[in-house]
């Protein structure tokens, strides 16, 4: 073995080399960047909890204050903005409810419980539980 | 069919480079042959220097894992037709320092695995005249998809978690402690259980599912991950609930 090329480089104390992760390592793949958009997209879950639970509490005030409520929800800018939440919500729960049977390994006997049948129990719960919630909110 | 394909091949050669860099080779290509032919190809007759891992050829044990075209791949199962036109960019694993060229360092995987207790515990043995543990095929299916990991680290390379939190213990670990919890005649599941309830442990995951994509023994890792968090999960429920009961 010739002199060292690297004036650093001590003999019998190698270095290893470490790679840098870079901030936006997630933008390497579309894998990465459907899990950062399913992690980000939480954020719009917290928001539409929020909504729900401030527009029980104006309810709460009397019909004046919800009609002002629903007013504010009707303009454009937050239809707009609330139209988005609602794609951004799909996104969440289908990549969500989709991995559900990966987790979820049930048995009935000695026979596992089809992945099908995990997935179909969740969204039927899923669509189960939108639909009262549609009911409560718009029934007159 | 081309008469040759190029690599570009990442070298670190820490007494003469501080930092790694790709060189280029010309190999001849080949319709049957695998990328670590080609890496073989250029150890035998282009630069003996190069250095890697490999030893069966066969995708068993799981010894030639690298980044090839920024994907972790066993080189001995990926054929060089399946990158056409290239070049074809050969990196060590993602997530483990590099020793030299190819070669990445993985003391960091073999002590989580040894952390996990990767055999059959038992809380007492029984004596040898009493013959074998028994063990009916649906007990032995209850496992057998994760005992067929070959420790090659793919799933390591495909964790972003792994590489941003290098105390996370990881996919292979835990997919291989699964393979033991679900063994009829184990009885480790509370000892890995302290374990992997740890910080570093299943709840560092968050499910990105890569590990399970990458594997090439569809051992389904991120699986394995998120069935001990449900797992985990419920004993922590039943000792709260029911905390008189003899656990």
């Amino acid at each position: 073995m010739g002199e060292p090329l690297n004036p650093r480089y001590r003999l019998y104390h190698p270095k290893w080399h470490r790679t840098r992760i870079p901030i936006f390592w997630w933008l390497r793949s579309f894998a990465y960047i459907k899990f950062i958009s399913r992690e980000l997209t939480s954020l719009f879950v917290a928001y539409a909890g929020l909504l729900l639970l401030i527009e029980v509490s104006v309810l709460a005030r009397g019909e004046a204050a919800y009609g002002r409520f629903l007013a504010w929800l009707q303009s454009p800018a937050v239809l707009a903005l609330n139209a988005f939440v609602l794609l951004a919500l799909l996104f969440h729960t289908f990549t969500w409810l989709n991995l559900a049977p990966r987790a979820l390994v049930l048995r009935v006997g000695k026979r596992r419980v089809p992945d099908a049948l995990v997935l179909v129990a969740h969204y039927s719960a899923w669509i189960a539980a939108s639909a009262l919630l549609a009911w409560l909110i718009l029934r007159r | 069919m081309p008469e040759t394909i190029t690599l570009e091949v990442q070298r670190y050669r820490p007494e003469d480079e501080a930092e790694p860099v790709f060189e280029r080779f010309d190999v001849p290509f080949r319709a049957d042959w695998m990328v670590l032919d080609a890496l073989n190809y250029i150890k035998d007759n282009l630069d003996g220097t190069l250095s890697y891992r490999w030893a069966c050829r066969m995708g068993v044990c799981g010894s030639c894992g690298m980044m090839v075209n920024g994907q972790p791949l066993l080189t001995c199962a990926t054929y060089l037709e399946r990158l056409l036109p290239g070049p074809i960019r050969v990196e060590p694993l993602k997530g483990f320092p590099v020793i030299r060229d190819l070669v990445g360092d993985i003391t960091d995987f073999l002590e989580k695995l040894s952390r996990v207790k990767p055999w059959i515990v038992r809380e007492e043995e029984k004596p040898l005249a009493e013959g074998e543990y028994l063990q009916t095929p649906e007990q032995l299916a209850d496992y057998e998809q994760y005992s067929m990991c070959i420790n090659c680290m793919l799933c390591y390379a495909a964790c972003p978690i792994y590489e941003l939190e290098p105390d996370f213990i990881g996919p292979a670990a835990i997919a291989i402690a699964q393979r033991y919890n679900l063994d009829s005649r184990d009885e480790g599941v509370q000892e890995r259980l302290d374990v992997l309830s740890q910080h570093d442990g299943i709840w560092a995951c968050t499910f990105v599912g890569e590990c399970s994509v990458v594997c090439p023994k569809n051992v389904d890792p991120a699986g394995a991950i998120q069935r001990y968090k449900v797992a985990a999960t419920a004993d922590w429920f039943k000792s709260v609930l029911t905390p008189w009961a003899n656990r």
